[in-house]
C-alpha cells in the first residue's frame, strides 16, 4: 500500500508541476477533434509555430463541461460546438462577439452569428455499401418502401447527429413527422448512444446504412483507398451542419484568443480540414479541396433551422419520436 | 479480548467507509447542491425505471440459473486446462463495453457467426439481446462468486456425509447456495440496475432506456441537474431497497472446521451434464471474444505508436486503483466481520459504488474540485480513486466470507494465542484469504483497465487511457486500427487478471 499512495503523491507533484508553464492559450475541443487521430495535432503545431506560444487542449464533452463551469471557465476559445446547440451556449453569457468577417465563406449558407464562427461542415445523410445496394433510395418515402433494409441511427438525446436526423425530418414533414417516424420505425435496427457505435456496426456488416455524413465516404476514399462507401443523396434535402468556433469573453489573453479565431479562418487551419476531420473546410475554395472530395454526392437543397427554432422545437420533437418509436 | 484485537481495523475501516460515503453520497449531493432543486418525475421517467428494474431482475435470475450448474461442474471435475478457464471467466467482465457489444453482434447479430454459418436470420436486437449481454457480461462473476461457496464446503464435510450416506445436495449444497446466492444475485442486479449503452443499443430503441443512460442523456443535451441529481437518487434508493431486503434475507454461510484443505473430488454423478455445461458455457463466452480476437489481429503489428503510452498509463492506474480497492477493502471486511451482526450496515455502505453512477460521481467530483485545481491535473489519481471505490464491492463479496470463515474457525485459538493487529492479520487472515485476494486485485486490475467512466471528464488530449484511444480511433473512422487496440487491451486485461488470480490459487493454503 505504502507504494501506491507514494506514487499518489509523485503523480500529483508532476501534474502540478507541468502546469508550471508561462500561460498557455487554453481551448476546449472534442475528444474526436483534439485526439491523435482527429486534425487537432496539426492545428496546434500550426498555430505554435505562428504565435510563439502554447496552446493546449482540453477535451470533453464541450458544452455540458461549459455550462458546468460557468462564467468560472479556464477557457480561451471553445471549438466543437455545432449550429443546433448554439442557442444553450450563448445562453451561457460566457462568449464574446467575434468580430471578423464571415461574409465570404465557402458554405451552402449565409453566416451572420456575432458570436461563433463555423469551422467545418457537413450535411447529415445515410450511408451505403454501393456494391450491395443499388437501388438507392431518393427520399424518405423511398427508404420506408425499401425491402429488407436495416437502418442504425442515434439517439437524439445523446448525440449531435442522432439530433440532426430529428429535425432532419421535421424540417421536411412538420407535423407529419411523428407518422414518418412510425412507418420508418421497423427499417431501424437499432439506435445508439453516439455515432461511433453505429459506424461500427455498418462497417461489420451488421447493418446496411447508418445516419452519417455526407462527407463520411471521404474517409473511406482517401485514407483506405475504398469507393464502395457512398452517401445517399435525398431530393427533398438534407440538413446541414456546421461546426463553430467561440471566443470566451472573460479569457485573460484576449489577443491571443483573437489571434487563434483568425487563424481558424486561414488557408493554413482550413486546409487541414477536408482529411482532418473529414468534412468541408468553411472557407477553402473548392479547387484546394483534396482531389476525391470531388466523388461525394452533393445534396440540391439546404435544410437549416435557427438556433432559436430548434431551441422551441427539440424538447417536442425529441418526445413524437420516442412515442413513434415505442411503439 | 475480541474487541481488542479488532480496534485498528475499526479505525481504518470507518476511514474507508467515509470515503465510500463521500464518493457516492457526497458527490451526488455536489450535483444537488449545484442543480438548485429537484424537478418532478414524468411518465416517461417511471417508465424508464420500470424498465430498469425489469431488466436487471431478469438479467440478474438468468445469469444466475445458469452460473449454478456451471460453478458445480467446475468444482467436481478435475481436467486439463481447468485453471486457465477459470482465469478466462474474467475475460467478458473486463471488456470495455463498446467492444464487447460489438463482439456479441458479431456472434449473435444477423450478419454474426451463428446466422452465417447456420444460415438463419437471427437479431439479436430487442429485449432478449440485453439479457444475453448482460449474462455473457455478469456470468462469469456470478459463476466465480457460487464456485468460491463450493470451495469454502472443507472436503472433510464431503466426506463424512459420503460415509453416512447423506444426500450432499441437501445437507451441504443447498445450505451453502442459500448463503452465497442472494449475494450473488444483488451484485449482478445492481451491476445491470446501472447498465448504460448495452440497454439501448442491443434493446433496438429507446423503450430500452435505463436510469443510468437518462442521467446520460439529462448531463449531456439538456444540461438539467435536478433530473440528473433526481435520477441519482432514485438509483441510490433503489440499491438501499434491495441491499436491505438481501440483507434481512441472507443467511451467511455456515462455517465448517475442516483440515482447512482444498476441496476434493467427491462422487461425480452426470458426466455428461457436467461437460456439457462446461463446454456451451465456453463457447457462448468465447465466441464473441473471438470475433474481437480476429478483427484486432489485422493491424496488431501495425498499432499506433501512441496507444503504447495510453496502454501503459492505463496500466498504471489499474494497478493503482487495485492496490488501493484492496487495502479499503480489507479495512471494511475485517471491520465488519469484527462488528458481527452490526457488520451489516458497513455491507451496507459498501455495496453503494454498485449503484451509483459513474457520471454522478465524476461530475460531482468535478464540481467539488473545479474551484480549486483544475480538474484534468488530478486526471489520473482521480480515476484510480473512483475505479479503486467502483471494485469494492465486487472484493468485499469475496473477502468477508473468507474472513469470517477464518476468524469463526480459528478466532478463538488464535485470541487465546493473543494474536491481534498486524500479527493477527499475518498469521490467521493473510494465509487463508490469498485466492480472494488474487481475485480481487486480478478483477479490480481488469475492470479498472477496461474502463471508460470518470477519466472522460477529465483526462486532456494525450492523457487518456487505453479504452478512450480505442473510441477515439473509432470516432476517426479508423475500426480496423480501434479493433487492435481493443485486441491489445484484451490481452493486456487478462494478462494482469491472469497473474494476480493464479498468484491467488497458487499460494493458498500454501
Amino acid at each position: 500500500m505504502k507504494l501506491s499512495f507514494t506514487s499518489m503523491a509523485g503523480l500529483l507533484f508532476a501534474a502540478l508541476s507541468s502546469n508550471a508553464q508561462a500561460d498557455p492559450l487554453t481551448v476546449y475541443a472534442p475528444d474526436y477533434f483534439a485526439s491523435e487521430w482527429g486534425p487537432g495535432p496539426a492545428i496546434k503545431a500550426a498555430f505554435e509555430a505562428k504565435c510563439d506560444c502554447d496552446l493546449n487542449f482540453v477535451t470533453g464533452d464541450v458544452l455540458p463541461r461549459l455550462l458546468l463551469e460557468g462564467k468560472r471557465t479556464k477557457a480561451d476559445v471553445v471549438i466543437g460546438l455545432n449550429t443546433d446547440v448554439t442557442h444553450r451556449a450563448r445562453e451561457t453569457g460566457i462568449f464574446a462577439n467575434h468580430g471578423l468577417n464571415t461574409d465570404n465563406l465557402t458554405m451552402p449558407i449565409e453566416w451572420n452569428d456575432p458570436d461563433f464562427i463555423p469551422f467545418n461542415w457537413s450535411y447529415f445523410a445515410f450511408i451505403y455499401d454501393n456494391q450491395k445496394i443499388k437501388n438507392v433510395p431518393q427520399n424518405f418515402e423511398d427508404l420506408i418502401a425499401m425491402d429488407d433494409i436495416k437502418i442504425v441511427i442515434q439517439d437524439p438525446r445523446s448525440s449531435v447527429t442522432g439530433l440532426g436526423l430529428l429535425l432532419w425530418i421535421k424540417s421536411i414533414y412538420g407535423d407529419g413527422a411523428e407518422q414518418v417516424w412510425q412507418r420508418l420505425s421497423p427499417k431501424i435496427l437499432t439506435v445508439t448512444q453516439g455515432w461511433t457505435e453505429s459506424y461500427g456496426m455498418f462497417t461489420d456488416g451488421e447493418a446496411d446504412m447508418v445516419l452519417s455524413f455526407t462527407t463520411s465516404p471521404a474517409y473511406h476514399l482517401i485514407a483506405e483507398d475504398d469507393d464502395t462507401k457512398s452517401a445517399a443523396i435525398f431530393d427533398e434535402g438534407h440538413y446541414f451542419m456546421a461546426e463553430l468556433a467561440g471566443k470566451v469573453a472573460s479569457t485573460d489573453q484576449p489577443e491571443l484568443a483573437s489571434a487563434f479565431m483568425e487563424f481558424v479562418l486561414s488557408e493554413e487551419f482550413q486546409s487541414l480540414i477536408p482529411e482532418g476531420n473529414w468534412s468541408y473546410p468553411a472557407k477553402l475554395e473548392a479547387q484546394k479541396l483534396p482531389e476525391k472530395f470531388n466523388l461525394l454526392g452533393t445534396p440540391q437543397k439546404t435544410l437549416l433551422y435557427s438556433p432559436e427554432e430548434v431551441q422551441q422545437i427539440r424538447k417536442e420533437a425529441v418526445s413524437e419520436w420516442l412515442s413513434a418509436l415505442s411503439q | 479480548m475480541r474487541r481488542y484485537s479488532f480496534k485498528h481495523s475499526s479505525i481504518l475501516g470507518a476511514a474507508a467507509a467515509a470515503l465510500i460515503l463521500f464518493m457516492t453520497i457526497g458527490t451526488l449531493g455536489a450535483v444537488i447542491y449545484r442543480a438548485d432543486g429537484l424537478t418532478g418525475i414524468s411518465a416517461q421517467d417511471w417508465h424508464v425505471i420500470r424498465f430498469t428494474l425489469t431488466q436487471a431482475f431478469l438479467s440478474a435470475l438468468c445469469s444466475i440459473l445458469f452460473a449454478i450448474p456451471l460453478a458445480r461442474a467446475l468444482a467436481r471435475r478435475a481436467f486439463f486446462g481447468r485453471s486457465l478457464l477459470i482465469s478466462l471467466l474474467g475475460a467478458p467482465f473486463i471488456l470495455p463495453v463498446i467492444v464487447a457489444v460489438l463482439g456479441i453482434i458479431g456472434v449473435f447479430g444477423n450478419n454474426g457467426i451463428i446466422a452465417k454459418s447456420l444460415n438463419i436470420p437471427t437479431s439479436i436486437f430487442g429485449f432478449h439481446g440485453i439479457i444475453v449481454a448482460h449474462v455473457f457480461f455478469n456470468l462469469p462473476l456470478a459463476t466465480r462468486l457460487i464456485l468460491q461457496g463450493w470451495q469454502a464446503i472443507p472436503s472433510e464435510s464431503f466426506r463424512l456425509a459420503a460415509s453416512l450416506n447423506a444426500d450432499c445436495r441437501k445437507v451441504l449444497e443447498r445450505p451453502m447456495l442459500r448463503a452465497v446466492l442472494p449475494n450473488a444475485f444483488l451484485v449482478i442486479f445492481l451491476i445491470c440496475l446501472s447498465s448504460f449503452a448495452i440497454a439501448l443499443t442491443l434493446g433496438g430503441g429507446p423503450k430500452s432506456t435505463t436510469i443510468e443512460l437518462s442521467i446520460y442523456q439529462a448531463f449531456r443535451f439538456d444540461f438539467d441537474l435536478s433530473k440528473a441529481s433526481l435520477l441519482g437518487i432514485i438509483q441510490v434508493i433503489i440499491c438501499a431497497m434491495t441491499v436491505l431486503v438481501l440483507l434481512k434475507i441472507t443467511k451467511p454461510q455456515e462455517p465448517t472446521t475442516g483440515l482447512d484443505r482444498p476441496v476434493e473430488m467427491w462422487e461425480k454423478p452426470h458426466p455428461v451434464l457436467d461437460v456439457l455445461w462446461i463446454v456451451s458455457a465456453f463457447i457462448f463466452l468465447a465466441a464473441p471474444i473471438a470475433v474481437i480476437i480476429s478483427d484486432g489481429i489485422p493491424q496488431i503489428l501495425n498499432l499506433h505508436s501512441s496507444l503504447w503510452p495510453a496502454a501503459i498509463r492505463s496500466i498504471w492506474i489499474a494497478l493503482l486503483s487495485a492496490f488501493m480497492s484492496l487495502f479499503l477493502s480489507l479495512c471494511l471486511a475485517t471491520w465488519i466481520v469484527s462488528l458481527k451482526t452490526k457488520g451489516k450496515w458497513i455491507e451496507f455502505i459498501g455495496a453503494l459504488p454498485l449503484a451509483t453512477s459513474q457520471l454522478v460521481i465524476g461530475t460531482g467530483l468535478f464540481i467539488i474540485i473545479f474551484p480549486f485545481i483544475a480538474p484534468y491535473e488530478l486526471a489520473l489519481p482521480i480515476t484510480a480513486t473512483v475505479n479503486a471505490i467502483a471494485t469494492i464491492p465486487f472484493c468485499l463479496r469475496s473477502l468477508v466470507p473468507a474472513i469470517r470463515d477464518a476468524e469463526e474457525t480459528f478466532g478463538k485459538l488464535s485470541d487465546q494465542l493473543g494474536l491481534s493487529g498486524y500479527a493477527r492479520y499475518k498469521i490467521l487472515i493473510a494465509p487463508r484469504i490469498k485466492r480472494p485476494m488474487g481475485f480481487c486485485i486480478g478483477l479490480s486490475t481488469a475492470l479498472s483497465m477496461g474502463d471508460l467512466g470518470v477519466i472522460a471528464l477529465f483526462a486532456q488530449p494525450g492523457g487518456g487511457t487505453l479504452p478512450m484511444a480505442v473510441y477515439s480511433l473509432m470516432s476517426a473512422y479508423k475500426m480496423e486500427e480501434a479493433a487492435s487496440g481493443a485486441l491489445l487491451l484484451i490481452l493486456l486485461s487478462f494478462v494482469l487478471f491472469w497473474i494476480f488470480d493464479q498468484w491467488g490459487r497458487k499460494n493458498a493454503h500454501s
